[in-house]
Order: C-alpha cells, then structure tokens, then sequence
C-alpha cells in the first residue's frame, strides 16, 4: 500500500470515527436524559482524533525509522567479506543502488549478483514491513476509536480537548517559523565548520584573492578563497543602489505623503505596490538589454570606458528595483507621524517644505533610517540582478564602471552545476551564505528594533 | 512691555517679508524635487515596461510556413494505425500501437518537407544544398508532421496546406534582428538560406502568425523556434499548488495563535521578531537551506518542484504570517467580547467570529505572498532547477523547469538575438500571470475594504 | 484711530470692566471680522454663514455644544484650514482690514500673525530649546545666538515656564508634564509675537492646576495680545473672557460680554445650553 493510499484510507477511518462519535454522544444523551457538556460534534472530533493522531504518530515515527532498520539488516546479511573491503562511500552507494533495485528502478550498468541478492532481501524485508506498518496502524486507530467512543459521557468534556488540541497544533505552527530560523543556522553552520576544515576561516575572512579553481585534480591544488573581494563588491554594488534609491524613494514618499492629492495617491500606490512584486530577474534582464548597452554607449559619449555588465549597471537598476520598497516603507513611518505636530509646525507660519524637513523628517528619522537598514539588507541579500548585470568579476578594486562580483553571485556559481557536499568548492557557498544570513540578521534585527520603537512612540 | 512688543512686531513683519519670496522659491523647488522623484520612478519603470513590451510583444508572432504538402504514400510506407479489436486487451492493443508508433517514427518526414520546399522554390535542389535548405525550417516540425499525420492519418495521398514554424534564424531575418548588411561570415544562415527566405516570404509563404508554440510546448535546444514555456508553466503550477497548500494553512495557524492565543511573553516576543526577520532574509539563503536540508540530508530529488515547492512555502510563510496578523488586529476587539460574551469559547470565537471577518485580509496577503513566489528566481538556482528539462513533468517529484528559471535560462542562450524576444515574451507571460495576481489581490482588498 | 468699528461695538462692551472677575484690556479696536463666513467639508456644510468681530487685546471665548464649528471657525482665522483637502472657506474674514483669503495674501505671514495653540499639547521631537527657537529661527528673526537665547528666555519668562524649565533647557520637549508642555507651546506661539493667539480648547487635556495655570497665564497674555479660545468648559470661559460667543450647528447663535450670556441670555437656546438642558 503506498503512503498516500494509507494515509487516505485513515482519514476515512476518522471520518467514520466522526461519525460513530457523533451518533454516540446522541445516544447516551437519550440514555441518561441529561445535557452532555458538550455539543455531539466535540464528541465526534475527538473520537476522530483519538482515532487518527496515534495511527498518524506511528506512521510519522515508522517512515522516519524503518529505511534506517531495513539498511541495518541487509547490511548485516551481507558477506562479511564485502562489506569489510567498502569504505563509507561505497557502501552507501552500494546500499542506494540495492535500494533502488529493489523498489524496480533501473541502475547503471545493472546490478552485481550482490546487490540484486541484496536487493531481493530488501524487498522481502520491505514487503514484511510495509504488512505490519499497516496491520500495526489499524490496531492503533482501532484501539483509539473503541476507546474514545466508550468514554463519552456527560462529563466527558469534549470540547475543552477537542480544543486544547487546536491550540497545540496552533502553537506548533508558529513553531515552524523558529524551527526554519534554527534550519537554516544549523544547515549552514555545520556545512561551513566542513568548509573551514579544508580552508581556515583566518584565510576565508580575510583573504584578498577568490580564485576557487573549479579543479577535480586533487586536493592539492585547492584554490583560494578570500571573502573579501565578493564582500567588497557586494558593498559597491548595493552602496551604488542605495545611493539611488533612498533619495529617489525618499523624496516620492514624501510627495506621496504630503503633497499628493488623493486621487493620485490611490492610483500611484496600487501601481508602487506591483512594481515593488516585480520579480527580480525582469529587473536583471533589463538591465543586461536596456541599461547596460546604454549605460556603455554612454560612457563611450563621454569617453569613459563602461562595462556593459558592471558595477554601475547592477547597481543603477538594483536602485531602481529598490524604490518602490524604500518609497513605501517611508510613506508607512511619514504618515504615522501624528498631524499635530505638522499643524504645530505650520501654525507657527512654516511652509510645507519646512514643515517637513524642520519638523516630520527629524520625528519620523528612526523609522526611516529602519526603512533604510530594511533597504541595505535587500540590496545586499539580491541575487539574480547582480548574477546578470555585474560581470562576475571576483577583483578587489574601486572603479564602479568595471564588473564585479558578490557574495550572492559566488553562491550561485559555486552551487549550481554539480552539487557534492564534500568539495570546498561547493561548501563555501554555505560559508558565504552564512557570512550574508549574519550581515542581513542584523541589519534586519537593528531595523525592525528601530522601527518598533518608533511606532511605539506614537501609538 | 506694550512698546516693545509692538516694537518686535512691526520688526518681525519686516524680517518675515523680506525673506518670504526666498522661502516660497525653496517651497517651489522641494515640491518640484518631489514630482521629479516621482517622474523618475515612474520613467524608468515605464521604459523597463516600454523596452520588455517592444522586444517580447513581436516574439508572440513567429516566422511561419503556409504550405502545401504531399503525404506522399511511397515516403509513409505505413500499416493502417490500429484499432483496437474485440476480444484484444488494453496491453496487446498498447504494444501493437507503440510498434506502429515505432514505425512512424522511421518515416523520413524530412523529405516530405523537403519536397514540398522544393516545390515551391521551384528549383531543383542539389543535394550540396539540402542543408541550406534545412535551414529554413524549425528541426522539430517533422515530428510535428508525423504527429499530425498519427493523428489523422486520412491524409495520406492528399496534398494539405500545412503550418509549420520557421527556424529561429529565419525569424531572426525576417524580423531584421540581424542587420542584414554583414558579411556572409558574420550572419547565421548562409547567402542561399537568406535568398529562399526572402523570396518565399515575399511569395506570403513565410508569414508572421501567431504562434502557440510558446504556450504549449516544452523547451527544446534543438529546435529553439519551437521552444516553449509549457515545462516550465506546469513546474511553477505544482510549485505554487504546494505552496498554496502548506503555506497559507500554516501561515494563518501561526498568525492565528500569536495574535489571539499567545501569552505576551519573551518567547513570543522573538517569535515575533524572528518572523519579521524571515521575511526580510535574502531569498537565496533559503535556497541554500533547501539545497542543504531537502536535497542534502532528506535525499529528496534535485530539481523538482517538490522541492522547490517547499523552500518557497519556507520563504512564503512570513509574508502569510505578517499580512494575517495585520489582518486579525485590525478586527476591533468589541468583536471577541461581544462572542465570548455570550459564552462562547476562545477557539469557537476565533473560528466563527474573527477568522470570517479577517478572511479578506488573509486572502489578500495570501494572494500577494504567493504571486512574490512565483517570480522569484535565486532560490531554485541552487536547488537545480537550472538544469535543462525537456519534457512536461506529471508530478512533482519530476524533474522540472520553473517559469522564472526559464527565463534565467533563455536570457543566458547563446542565439542572442532569437532568445532577447523570446526570453521577453517569457516575461510578458509571468507578469501577465503575477499582475493578475496582484490585481486580484488589491481587487478583494478594495471590495472587502471595512473601516471600524 | 480705527473710529469705523466704534459704531459695531456691542453696547455690552462698555459695561465690560464692571466685571467681578476681570478687568478687560481691550482697546476697543476691532483686529479681525469675520462676514458671512460658510464652511463646507466636500459636500457638508459645516459652518452656516458667521458675522463676528474680534476687538484688539480682548479675550473672545466659544462655547458650544461638540460638533457646532466653534473649532473650525476657529481653525479658519489663521487658514489651518488649509491643511484639509476637502475643506472649502466662503465669506469674507479680515486682519487689520485685509482680507485674509485674498489671493495675494501669504499664508506664512498671517500665521506668524495669528499664532495657534492646540487642543492636545504637541511639543516637537526636539530640545525645549530648539521648540521656541523655531518660530523666531524660521522667520530669521534673530540675527545672533543671543538674540535668540533672549526671545527664548522672555518667551519661557511670559508662558511662566522659565523657571521650572531654566536649568533643562537642552532636554526634549516631550519630557514635560502636559501642563508644561501646553505652556511651552504657548511659548513657542508668543516667540514668533503674533497680534493674535488661537486656542482651540487648551485645556481640555489638562488637569485642574495646569488649567489654573493656562487661565492665569491667558490672563496676563490679553495685556499684549488678542486672544480668541474655543472651550467646552462653560466655567472657563467665565473665569477668563471677556466676550462669550455661542455656538450651535454651525451658526453663531449670540455674542456678548462674558456676563452677560451667562446672567442674561437674550437667545433661548443659548438659555438651554448654559442651564444644562443640552450640550
């Protein structure tokens, strides 16, 4: 029986559990002529739930352990001899290759008369697994069912259960939130202490020249891999963008916000709402057709040497990707600052503008340098942009018209194509990514600080 | 005092006057700085708009042959395409199709196009020429006619008018995206394959027509007139249906509990800041998560929208977090004591009560979080979803292109001049998809807008 | 000097200063009039057609049920109005016989005339300091450090606020109690010395000492200044004006001297509303 026809057939197990719950409930109702403490539904829930949950548990827990059990004793069955003359590697090869033989999936080069033995025991033992998996789930949904449903009685309190049930499944979805945080940390950080093994972070942090060497020859020869060119890049590449976008951002907020007439405001943030959707990589294809070949035909106008792809290039249309972030994050912070102090100001004779600069942007700085920070971390964090339009040129250097590259662009190009996680070629995209979670992190937490106070503040 | 005052008056009247035309200029020239900031943004988004909408509208229409073709009974040497019999079963009758299928596939349908090419060129071709000739056309449309023949195979005997796709380089030079000045070296078909194009463009053989090739059909490296997006599109759709799926209930399950079950408490607090700052770690951190969990250590498949599916629920998940919480806060809190007034429970007043109202909310920040999933692109780079996929996956645990991943790979194909459009069109189809998506979204939001 | 508005006077202004509680300051030159002045918002009409003449140096109190536009009228004295989109003045109002609508008129210049003070107080982000700095700072009205730390200092001195604030003067203006900082903002308002102060119910998010200290501080500002205040609190407005105004649904229903609305109304709804029959 595949998983999917098991777990199918106890949803209908509990639909009936439901339903015997429900009846039941009823019945002792009439029974004992007494109001039951709560409504036959409750009843019928939580028979299903006794019915389901265990079963589902034990399903949870056989899929997690059995493949490890069946691996166990094919490997101890096999000829000692064999088994004795594998290194890791192979062996877990050997037992990908069993495992695929035995669920009827062809392998290179067929099979030894080992591994289709191997295979044939598998299957044998993978069939006597599968029985009592299934056989072991109808005792517990059974046994949970029987066992809800002679329970039920006035006192029984259903929905209190059924409830506190809700509650938990709740609280372990916002788990999930935590357990993703605590994923990517630990992913990344044990896949970056691998990586150190082979390069020292001494040399990974502070080395000047990144030249992987994308060589299968050896160990030997293994490439160099200082951070901080790429670092050095991304800084150029996002200072570039910011530089554009938060005065441009900044300046359409507060236009938005204050000058605005109504009408223009309901059309124009619809339209900042889209473009702020718009997926990055029309950003990058746009700027490697339009801005690029522009930008150099323009650089030769005034005769300056642009690259098509380049600093300047990603930068420029990473700014312009960025705006409509920056623009409305501000106009949020700007329209939060309360009108009073506006009316203040311009009651004492101020101008718009001087109302503005003198009295709502110094009120409203923490929330916008949040929004700024909140800026940096997306310039510094975006991918495709920057692996399309800034050359993937791994040089320390200061010219914004030259390609560079990132840290976003190296963790692509180091972990697209061939993926072995034993390689420092590949584990320093871990490293890397680690290098930009902790950049971002506290960017992100600095700014999400600052803008709660902020908000406090006028709350 | 009295003259003092009146003293500082008539000075400040004085002062203020004289430096009011310069305040005004400075009102004048912030207020301007403004409108431009807002011209500027609304420029460059327009000219990136303009130049996608200029370069991917003409790839929808594609260089296209109107022929007339002999199914010429001495080429398809073929038995009749079997029937399936009384009394034959479903797998006897399948292997006797597969061999016809087999068959078919040995006809040279090359030489029926040839024919036909030949037949209107009105030349004798010499068989030194037979590769300019070739040129002409996309190389997949022979498996198109022999589809179109398996099909309906009353053709044979018959001369029928036939459409068939140019070759991506006669598009090229129909279209005058090559300047057809170069030297013979520097173009991509030869001097014969140019003449021929132009002259059966000329006699309306070759015409623009709308193509649905790039709705319908998978990528190809061979053939790239005939490359579509249809691998990719049902790649992005079991995507978002497995982001739908865990995301939104998920999503909504967490909001839920810390907006109205959660004690305010330090664990909560970072929870609470702990989301915020998922929703703002760069995506491409989320690919390496998936790349290290999903494909590392649970030994899931590389390039299938299963898992791509998940890293982007993964990512998806804050963004439902953040929209649902706003949504639920926003529903005035004389709503709950009304319900839990009456003596209903906490839960049943969440779930009768405040879910129904938050509903649009929800709906709407669901609506957005997803089309930001179907756009987005870095992630499934390092899950290997850039590998070349050639075939339309039937679930999601296949091998599979994505529509974002797709465009990454055309922009990158070395037939530049073909592909710009064609990667253009591309765009045009996902914003098409995730405009409406946001459209929709900013549609419920208006129509369910409520102010307490 | 001004002997056209001597004829308008209400005859109630002569027996002003027969008062038991105060003594009106007022020349008896008439600073601003209002004629015929209808407020909309959009397509409501919140203000019906209002005539009012505001006398120099004397203390002018509206009171009205919520809602009756004594706020709004108030509001369109310096054009704060302005600031609503949707909001729409007609009718003529005048300062020192100018029209204060005119197309010509400079916004900036009148509120530095008529200066305003708000319902709740709204100090600005910034130092105590740097709050009645502004004003003078906006309009270049000090040319040197000193000059301005001397407007600063006489302006906390006439708000009676310098000597609590004196040895702070570098600390946010946020920092103060309610009372302070509705007195500061008055400071901020006399730094700029406007002809006429607004107050749009100054009080109403105090308690009854800072009141006390507002109304005295009122008291003494009618010596230089004109000052026209919106109040909910009917005693308040016997306590320090000299004339009343009566407010309701957007007309003015009856003006006159403090004493006499209040002994002696000549509108019955006026009657009703200081009696507590409505409001």
């Amino acid at each position: 029986m595949t998983n999917l026809a098991l777990i199918a057939t106890l949803l209908m197990i509990m639909a009936l559990a439901y339903h015997l719950g429900l009846t039941r409930s009823r019945a002792v109702a009439a029974e004992h002529d007494v109001r039951m403490h709560s409504r036959p539904g409750y009843y019928g829930a939580l028979v299903a739930l006794w019915c389901g949950l265990p079963a589902l548990a034990l399903f949870l827990l056989w899929s997690f352990l059995a493949p490890q059990l069946i691996d166990m004793l094919v490997i101890q069955q096999l000829p000692a001899d064999l088994v004795a003359g594998m290194s890791d590697r192979e062996l877990a090869t050997f037992l990908r290759r069993v495992t695929a033989l035995a669920n009827e999936r062809s392998v290179s080069g067929g099979g030894s008369s080992e591994e289709l033995a191997a295979a044939a025991h598998m299957a044998r033992l993978q069939t006597f697994e599968n029985l009592s998996l299934v056989a072991l789930m109808a005792v517990f949904a059974v046994a949970g069912l029987v066992y809800a449903r002679r329970n039920i009685s006035p006192h029984w309190r259903a929905r209190n259960q059924v409830e506190l049930v809700i509650t938990i499944a709740l609280a372990a979805s916002s788990g999930i939130a935590i357990f993703t945080t605590v994923g990517i940390v630990l992913s990344m950080l044990g896949e970056t202490l691998k990586f150190f093994t082979f390069i020292s972070p001494a040399e990974f942090f502070l080395g000047t020249t990144w030249n992987p060497r994308f060589s299968t020859s050896g160990t030997d020869a293994q490439g160099e891999f200082g951070l901080l060119p790429l670092l050095w890049g991304t800084m150029m590449v996002s200072a570039i963008a910011l530089l554009i976008a938060i005065p441009v951002g900044l300046m359409t907020a507060i236009y938005m916000a204050e000058y605005a007439p109504p009408w223009l405001r309901n059309v124009a943030k619809p339209i900042i709402e889209i473009l702020a959707g718009i997926p990055t990589i029309v950003y990058g294809f746009f700027a490697l057709i339009v801005i690029g070949p522009f930008l150099s035909s323009f650089g030769d106008l005034i005769g300056i040497n642009i690259r098509t792809t380049s600093a300047l290039t990603a930068g420029l249309v990473m700014g312009i990707m960025i705006i409509p972030f920056v623009s409305s994050l501000s106009d949020d912070i700007i329209t939060q600052v309360p009108k009073s102090l506006r009316d203040g100001a311009l009651g004492l004779g101020a101008t718009k503008s001087e109302t503005i600069r003198q009295v709502v942007l110094p009120a409203a700085l923490p929330g916008i340098v949040g929004a700024f920070l909140l800026a940096a971390s997306r310039a510094i964090g975006e991918t495709m942009i920057v692996v399309l339009a800034a050359g993937n040129n791994p040089v320390l250097h200061a010219n914004p018209f030259e390609a560079v590259s990132t840290i976003t662009v190296t963790i692509v190009n180091q972990l697209t194509g061939d993926m072995d996680f034993a390689s420092p070629q590949s584990l320093v995209a871990f490293a890397l990514g680690l290098t930009l979670f902790v950049i971002t992190l506290g960017l992100n937490v600095i700014a999400l600080v600052v803008v709660r106070k902020f908000r406090q503040q006028y709350e | 005092m009295s003259m003092t005052i009146e003293q500082r008056r008539q000075h400040r009247l004085m002062t203020i006057e004289k430096s009011l035309a310069k305040r005004h200029r400075k009102e004048n020239r912030f207020r301007r700085l403004g409108l431009a900031a807002v011209m500027t943004g609304m420029t460059l988004v327009a000219i990136l708009f303009v130049s996608i909408l200029m370069r991917g509208v003409p790839a929808f229409w594609q260089a296209t042959f109107f022929m007339d073709l002999y199914f010429d009974p001495e080429v398809i040497q073929l038995e009749e395409k079997p029937e399936r019999a009384s009394g034959e079963s479903q797998s006897e009758f399948n292997e006797r199709f597969s061999a016809w299928q087999t068959q078919a596939g040995l006809v040279n349908w090359q030489s029926l196009i040839d024919r036909a090419l030949e037949d209107k060129l009105d030349e004798d071709i010499e068989p030194s020429q037979l590769r300019d000739l070739r040129a002409l056309l996309a190389s997949n449309e022979r498996f198109t006619l022999r589809n179109k023949f398996m099909d309906d195979p009353s053709v044979l005997g018959q001369t029928v008018e036939v459409k068939m796709l140019a070759s991506a380089n006669v598009d090229v030079w129909i279209k005058g995206n090559i300047n057809r000045d170069l030297a013979d070296a520097r173009q991509q078909l030869s001097a014969q394959t140019r003449a021929w194009a132009d002259q059966l463009y000329d006699e309306g053989i070759i015409r623009n027509a709308f193509s649905t090739a790039l709705f319908l059909n998978m990528d190809s490296r061979s053939s790239p007139a005939s490359a579509g997006l249809a691998g990719a599109f049902m790649g992005s759709l079991f995507m978002m249906i497995i982001v739908i799926m865990l995301s939104v209930p998920l999503g909504v399950a967490s909001a839920v509990y810390l907006e109205e079950f959660a004690p305010k408490n330090r664990l909560t607090d970072i929870i609470e800041i702990n989301i915020n700052n998922l929703a703002a770690v760069p995506s491409i951190v989320f690919g390496l998560l998936g790349a290290s969990i999903f494909i590392g250590y649970l030994g899931l498949p590389l390039s299938a929208p299963i898992v791509g599916g998940l890293v982007l629920t993964l990512m998806t998940l804050p963004t439902i977090i953040i929209a649902t919480r706003a949504s639920l806060r926003s529903i005035p809190a004389s709503i709950r004591q009304a319900a839990l007034g009456i003596g209903a429970s906490k839960v049943q007043t969440v779930f009768h009560h405040v879910l129904p109202i938050a509903l649009p909310g929800i709906l709407t920040g669901s609506i957005l979080g997803v089309a930001q999933a179907l756009g987005e692109t870095a992630p499934l780079l390092l899950i290997g979803m850039n590998a070349f996929v050639a075939n339309v996956p039937s679930t999601p645990f296949e091998q599979s292109a994505a529509l974002p991943v797709q465009i990454y790979l055309w922009q990158g194909n070395e037939l530049r001049n073909f592909f710009e459009a064609r990667t253009s069109a591309a765009i045009i189809v996902l914003l098409a998809l995730m405009l409406s998506l946001n459209a929709l979204a900013i549609w419920l939001r208006k129509k369910f807008e409520t102010r307490w | 000097m001004n002997t056209s508005a001597q004829p308008n006077m209400p005859s109630s202004m002569v027996s002003v200063g027969g008062g038991e509680s105060r003594k009106s300051k007022s020349t008896g030159n008439v600073k601003m009039s209002a004629k015929d002045v209808k407020v909309f918002y959009g397509d409501a009409q919140a203000i019906n057609g209002i005539d009012i003449d505001i006398y120099e140096n004397e203390v002018l109190a509206f009171i009205g049920p919520s809602g009756c536009g004594k706020s709004t009228f108030l509001r369109c004295l310096n054009r704060m109005n302005d600031t609503i989109d949707i909001c729409r003045v007609e009718g003529q109002i005048t300062l020192d016989q100018k029209d204060i609508y005119a197309p010509d008129r400079d916004v900036v210049l009148l509120r530095a005339q008529v200066g305003i003070v708000f319902q709740k107080p709204n100090p600005f982000p910034k130092s105590i300091y740097e709050n009645i700095a502004y004003g003078p700072r906006l309009h270049g009205l000090a040319k040197r450090k000193a000059e301005l730390d001397d407007i600063v200092e006489s302006s906390l001195r006439r708000a009676g606020l310098w000597e609590e604030v004196k040895d702070r003067l570098d600390q946010p203006g946020t920092g103060l109690s309610g009372g302070q900082q509705q007195r500061l903002c008055i400071a901020r308002t006399i730094a700029v010395s406007p002809d006429i102060i607004l107050m749009d119910e100054p009080c109403s998010a105090l308690d009854p000492i800072a009141t006390g200290k507002i109304e005295q501080l009122i008291d003494e500002l009618s010596e230089s200044y004109t000052i026209v205040m919106v109040t909910h609190n009917m005693q308040q407005a016997a306590r320090v004006a000299d004339r009343t105004a009566f407010f309701h649904m957007g007309d003015l229903i009856e003006v006159n001297s403090t004493d006499a609305i209040f002994t002696n109304p000549h509108n019955q709804r006026t009657h009703d509303y200081i009696t507590g029959r409505f409001g």
